[in-house]
């Protein structure tokens, strides 16, 4: 019995080291995006200090050796296969007006992931990949697609694997604007909501590698590289937009539309201190 | 059983029925109001919540609830699930107030 409220409290005493091991300071009030990319980086990699920085894009499959093991199974015949090809095919299909999805893009589209979302100075606002894709069509003339799924994430997986393996290169122009964006993502982050009282980093930074129910919390640090996924909990693809609304419900928030300025920004944010990384999208997850 | 005693069995219990009937409907007509109040004033913090877009699911689930509650006539019930909603509301308000600052304690730094 005795040695049962040791353990205990043992437990509890852990736990709470646990969630107050966050290192915490007053923030200043100018962002400093270098800085914060080398302190997120550096928080991971001392957290987790036999992973290499690249292994942090493969989420939960790097914290927890069993679920690694059945990943790399998995990734023999991967889930997100059917997506991909789709995206592949959509991606080449001229549209009605015989121009194509190409035509709206750098480098006619490939290769490119890693350099989005970027701030568009001519609107003052972020603009992220999903948000492009429907511009791109309704440019020319087709309706936009559902963000959350489907043929949205057909798209991305296919943009996301033509950048495997190049590094997530988000730039942060020399304008008050795009430093703000950054800095209203930085804050939408650790911001606290819902009735559960979660921030994204109540989850992905003081508990990754923790479970949460059954599953397996994901690290921050490169977290959006692998998007978008295959999720088994979903039964099929979701986009960076399904993975910030639904993360919202989870915790009792009413979500924001896919592609609202808080999202484009937090997008923004997360992307930017994983620079470096290396895109590993389309990617699955339990 | 005589049949005169069963009739006024009968007659009893209707009346018995007729006035729980009537105390309900009297009741009923008394909340409706006090349904209408609170309703309006969680709402009103929802609508709040909503300007700092921080709403939260529960808070919209317990005004459906009360909808539902009041549209079946079952008001006392209604009022209860529309002060829970402003209850929600105003707690949703609170942690949004709170984190404009609360937020950098769990930067990293």
């Amino acid at each position: 019995m005795r040695s049962a409220i040791h353990f205990a409290s043992a437990a509890l005493a852990l736990a709470a080291l646990a969630f107050t091991a966050v290192p915490s300071a007053a923030a200043t009030d100018t962002p400093d995006p270098v800085a914060d990319a080398k302190a997120f980086q550096k928080f991971f990699t001392q957290k987790f200090p036999k992973l290499k920085l690249e292994d942090f894009v493969n989420g939960p499959y790097s914290m927890n050796e069993d679920l690694h093991r059945q990943w790399e199974e998995k990734e023999q015949f991967p889930p997100y296969e059917f997506s991909l090809d789709m995206g592949k095919e959509m991606f080449a299909k001229p549209f009605r007006n015989g121009k194509s999805y190409a035509d709206c893009f750098p480098n006619q589209g490939i290769g490119i992931r890693q350099n989005y979302p970027y701030f568009d100075e001519k609107e003052g606002r972020v603009v992220t990949l999903e948000l492009a894709l429907n511009r791109c069509r309704e440019a020319n003339g087709e309706p936009p697609f559902s963000y959350v799924k489907d043929e949205m994430a057909a798209l991305t997986a296919y943009m996301a694997f033509t950048s495997r393996g190049k590094p997530f290169e988000i730039k942060i122009p020399n304008d008050p604007r795009a430093l703000e964006a950054y800095q209203n993502g930085k804050r939408y982050f650790y911001t606290r909501r819902g009735q559960l009282n979660f921030s994204c980093a109540t989850c992905h930074v003081q508990s990754p590698g923790e479970r949460i129910r059954a599953e397996v919390l994901a690290p921050a640090l490169g977290l959006l590289n692998a998007m978008p996924i295959y999720r088994s909990e979903w039964s099929g693809m979701g986009t960076i937009s399904r993975r910030f609304t639904t993360c919202n419900s989870q915790i009792r928030g009413v979500p924001l539309d896919p592609q609202a300025d808080e999202y484009r920004d937090l997008e923004y944010y997360l992307s930017y201190v994983s620079n470096g990384l290396p895109i590993s999208g389309p990617g699955a997850r339990p | 059983m005589s049949m005169i005693r069963k009739m006024r069995i009968s007659t009893l219990s209707l009346a018995s029925v007729l006035l729980i009937a009537g105390a309900t409907s009297a009741l009923t007509a008394g909340s409706e109001a006090d349904f209408k109040a609170a309703y309006a004033a969680a709402e009103a913090a929802n609508k709040e919540a909503g300007a700092l877009r921080n709403q939260w699911t529960v808070t919209a689930a317990a005004l459906a609830d009360a909808k539902k509650a009041a549209d079946s006539g079952d008001f006392d019930r209604a009022v209860a699930s529309s002060k829970e909603a402003e209850a929600l509301a105003r707690a949703s308000i609170f942690q949004a107030t709170s984190e404009k600052e609360a937020w950098k304690a769990l930067e990293i730094h």
